[in-house]
């Protein structure tokens, strides 16, 4: 099912605490939209907003045109998972995904068939009469996701769902669930604290801090053309420099005129504190200065090098004292480019991935 | 390193086995005033003796053919079925209000649930004797039904309470947001979870009903009396043997209930007792 | 981007709504507790009251102190004084027999904890008057104990062991221990073994550990429980008027033999009042101190 999601003016206080400021966003229907930000943002807060476990204090939702939040939460045909799965422990696997269909009084017949359905796109067919003590973290998960898709909901919600598996489970487990959204198409919105996780499984992405909306943009977007320092902070490694703006237009690092890409002007950047947002990878050490067109070129001295397994990381330093962390690939580093520590050197970077992001949030 | 730190705190058997002869000495101390009334009971003198020189079922046969004890029984039986039927779904929904609502609101109701516990039960019996003997609800079912129910409210709501604080919260939503109403998330997921909790808060509830003495010996009298406070009257004026019978029929009443208890709340781990 | 989309805003539900919403299922919770709370009243708030009011009309009828101007008189003080005894008796006892056996069971295996715990549930579910009436027959003049201590040859004579204050307390304190040895359990099962792992890699000898780490942390549970036992001994009625033989008055006998021997329901009133009052009030102070209310499910 395919509807669009609107959210209009949210806002919640919690007291005198604002959990949420005056939220929007415009969901397309069929959409995988993930909610990232940091723990205590407000994005757990939005997420109950939409199942209906937290009246908010103004603000209206609209689902396919119409107000969802006048809706109790069992009216609402969301599917809901949670981060700890929340399955019931007296009913086996069977029992817990037709638990919402009894509750719409389906034919015998059809409960059977719909779970089965269920169970089998999240390849659990196996274990329909297991009970949910019995099952791995893993399993529990898809138990739950089956539970919630079973009942076919307008929308999908999912609280952190993957958080409590391990590293290459959640992985695996992030592939099948955009296959599965691939499958179904149904609209989506998905919470996660991991910037990763984010990248990885959305259509677009809203970064959420302190309660308000930072910006809402597809994963390639939020990483490569962050609007502000807290984005640019919290989605990837990235090291600050302090950014001296013109009066005529331009912008100066260190005293150097900065070349900055063409679809992003300063104008984009807040005109009382802006900084350039330099990402790890992005970035070449050389002994020269790079050619003066396309590329920002800032001398430095060398730290330290730091083994990383795939990657080797080099901190160089300024003049100011700030440090910079460098990411060479080994094809690099075999190539005799490791700095030695105390080697000045220069830093270059494409202007095209010179971002200048706002200070303010 | 660490194994070794490990032992260290565990001290050794042999040190403590101070520890196990006190802890031996205070077991028996605490039961066996609770079971050595059952031999004294067989006892076929009119004194109550131990050992007894003689065994027989007199002391029982008195009990179970008296008309006036049997009633006794019976009415006990009566008032403490009907105050569990009454109290356990009053102290379940209190417990379960209470449990969703914060805090700063639930704490002096919380604690007003549990002024039966507090208020010296002699209070509770001049003034509910006071107020029954206008309303004429002395020597009635009724009222000692009131009473037990009273008595039993805040054993029900500790218990049902401390099911729900084990109770993960995120099933009833779960169950809400799956096309549950609240009463049906409550019935068809929280009840099963909480159901020994429950269970136990009405085995309370039967016991704090059944036993009820003290306010018995006031609003409840001649015909109307109660089982333990008939063996009350008979305890201060005629030490014999039949109250040991009683007594003995009680005792491996409670037994019984304690194995039901123990083998119910096996399958459910971390429920409360 | 943000400021677009603010703008067009609109609120098919305002403020008002949401506010009133919340209200209503924050009172539709408080709704269930209310069938309790009626019988509590009904039952317990209006007698309790019902005698407060008793308890300042004189003889005369009329508005007087008179009722509790009596309760100077030596008769009372006396009941006062041996009230107080016996309760902190009472309570000192449970604790030097509730802690080690609290502490026994809470470090044995389950296994053996389910066994031994059930000699202490075991009293704490039979009927307070069969234990009595056990104790009664126990400690009687030819009882099973007074048989033992001269058969032993300590005593020649049987020693008066009921119908007086020792009979009264050893009774009581059978009634009272699990009520200071359940508490304590639940508070020393909670402590971490590592604690007193990481006290004894610090170097603590286990007695030691024990004083600087267990006993600090099982502190909850033993305010617990005293207070429990103290308060509950304050107002204790059954043993007593069982046990003591008459010769013992404490304050709930008083009450109730004003009412049955002398009809004086101001008396008996003013008396009960002030007993709830000085419970409430110990309650209350060690309440602060120690925030017991914790251990009652309350969150």
């Amino acid at each position: 099912m395919k509807v669009p999601v609107s959210i209009r003016g949210l806002s919640k206080k919690f007291g005198s605490f604002e959990a949420l400021r005056d939220i929007n966003l415009d969901i397309a229907p069929g959409e995988f939209v993930t909610l990232l930000g940091p723990s205590g943002s407000g994005k757990t807060t939005l997420l109950q907003v939409l199942a209906g476990f937290v009246t908010p204090t103004s603000g209206s939702i609209l689902v396919a045109g119409e107000e969802l939040l006048t809706r109790p939460p069992h009216q609402r045909e969301i599917g809901l998972v949670f981060q700890n799965y929340a399955l019931f422990p007296h009913m086996n696997v069977f029992e817990n995904v037709a638990y919402p269909l009894k509750l719409r009084r389906l034919a015998r017949s059809e409960i059977e068939t719909k779970v089965r359905g269920a169970l089998d796109m999240v390849r659990l067919s196996q274990f329909i009469d297991r009970s949910v003590d019995k099952l791995s973290g893993g399993q529990k998960q898809r138990v739950a996701l089956a539970r919630a898709i079973v009942f076919e909901p307008r929308i999908l919600l999912m609280d952190e769902s993957l958080s409590a598996l391990d590293k290459k489970l959640r992985e695996q487990m992030q592939i099948e669930l955009r296959h599965l959204h691939e499958r179904l198409h149904t609209t989506t919105v998905f919470v996660t604290h991991d910037q990763r996780e984010a990248l990885t499984m959305s259509d677009r992405i809203a970064v959420i801090n302190n309660g308000a909306l930072i910006q809402f943009d597809t994963p390639r977007a939020i990483y490569e053309r962050p609007r502000t320092r807290f984005v640019a902070d919290f989605v990837g490694e990235t090291t600050f420099l302090p950014v001296e703006l013109r009066a005529g237009g331009g912008a100066s690092v260190f005293g150097t005129p900065l070349l900055l890409p063409d679809h992003a002007g300063v104008g984009g950047a807040s005109p009382h504190e802006s900084w350039l947002a330099l990402r790890p990878e992005k970035l070449a050490i050389g002994p020269v200065a790079g050619p003066e067109a396309e590329v920002n070129s800032f001398s430095a001295v060398a730290r330290e090098t730091i083994f990383q397994g795939d990657s080797l990381l080099v901190i160089a330093g300024f003049p100011d004292g700030q440090n910079i962390a460098v990411r060479l690939v080994p094809q690099e580093a075999n190539r005799g480019l490791v700095p030695t520590p105390g080697q000045p050197i220069h830093i270059n970077v494409h202007r095209n991935d010179s971002i200048l992001v706002s200070g303010d949030v | 390193m660490l194994t070794a730190a490990a032992s260290a705190t565990q001290i050794r058997h042999y040190q403590r086995l101070w520890l196990y002869g006190l802890c031996a000495l205070i077991f028996t101390f605490l039961i066996v005033p609770c079971v050595l009334i059952v031999p004294m009971s067989f006892s076929a003198s009119n004194y109550l003796e131990f050992p007894p020189r003689a065994w027989s079922l007199r002391w029982y046969r008195e009990f179970f053919d008296s008309a006036e004890w049997m009633d006794a029984l019976w009415l006990s039986l009566r008032v403490a079925g009907l105050t569990t039927l009454i109290a356990t779904p009053i102290g379940t929904a209190a417990a379960y209000g209470l449990s969703q609502m914060p805090e700063r609101l639930t704490k002096p109701l919380r604690l007003s649930f549990l002024l039966p516990m507090i208020v010296p039960n002699i209070l509770v019996a001049i003034g509910v004797f006071f107020v029954f003997a206008k309303l004429g609800l002395n020597n009635t079912v009724t009222g000692l039904v009131l009473v037990g129910i009273m008595l039993a409210l805040p054993f029900v709501l500790v218990t049902v309470s401390s099911g729900l604080q084990s109770f993960d919260g995120n099933l009833e939503r779960a169950a809400r947001s799956l096309g549950a109403t609240r009463l049906k998330a409550f019935l068809t997921v929280t009840v099963p979870q909480i159901k020994s909790s429950i269970a136990a808060g009405a085995l309370f509830a039967f016991v704090a009903a059944f036993d009820e003495v003290v306010i018995a010996l006031y609003i409840s009298s001649g015909e109307n009396s109660t089982l333990p406070r008939r063996m009350f009257a008979n305890i201060r004026d005629q030490v014999d043997p039949l109250v040991a019978a009683v007594s003995s029929v009680l005792v491996v009443a409670s037994i019984v209930l304690l194995l039901i208890v123990q083998i119910a709340k096996r399958p459910e781990k971390g429920a409360a007792r | 981007m943000i400021g677009a989309i603010a703008a067009a805003s609109s609120g098919s539900a305002d403020t008002s709504y949401f506010a009133r919403a919340e209200r209503r299922e924050a009172w539709s919770f408080a709704l269930l507790a209310v069938p309790g709370l009626v019988v509590i009243g009904l039952l317990l708030i209006v007698p309790v009251g019902w005698l407060f009011v008793l308890s300042f009309i004189g003889k005369d009828g009329g508005v007087s102190l008179e009722n509790y101007a009596r309760l100077a008189q030596p008769v009372y003080v006396i009941t006062f004084v041996t009230t107080f005894q016996i309760a902190g008796i009472v309570t000192v006892g449970s604790i030097l027999l509730g802690y080690p056996v609290a502490y026994l069971l809470s470090q044995l295996s389950p296994r053996a904890a389910a066994i031994c715990m059930i000699f202490v549930i075991l009293p704490f579910w039979t009927s307070v008057l069969v234990r009595t009436y056990a104790w009664l027959v126990l400690l009687q003049r030819r009882g099973l104990i007074n048989s033992w201590l001269v058969g032993l040859g300590i005593i020649n004579e049987p020693i008066p062991l009921v119908n007086n204050f020792i009979g009264t307390t050893i009774g009581m304190l059978h009634v009272l221990l699990p009520f200071m040895i359940l508490p304590l359990y639940s508070s020393m099962k909670t402590i971490d073994t590592d604690y007193l792992k990481a006290a004894s890699s610090c170097g603590a000898s286990p007695m030691r550990a024990f004083w600087d780490v267990f006993f600090p942390l099982s502190r909850p549970g033993l305010f617990a429980g005293t207070v429990l036992v103290f308060i509950l001994s304050l107002g204790f009625y059954l043993t007593p008027a069982l046990l003591g033989g008459g010769r013992v008055s404490m304050w709930s006998m008083q009450i109730a033999t004003n009412v049955s021997t002398y009809s004086n329901w101001g008396a008996a009133s003013a008396l009960g009042v002030l007993l709830l009052v000085v419970t409430i009030a110990i309650l209350a102070a060690l309440n602060k101190v120690f925030r017991v209310d914790k251990l009652y499910g309350g969150r």
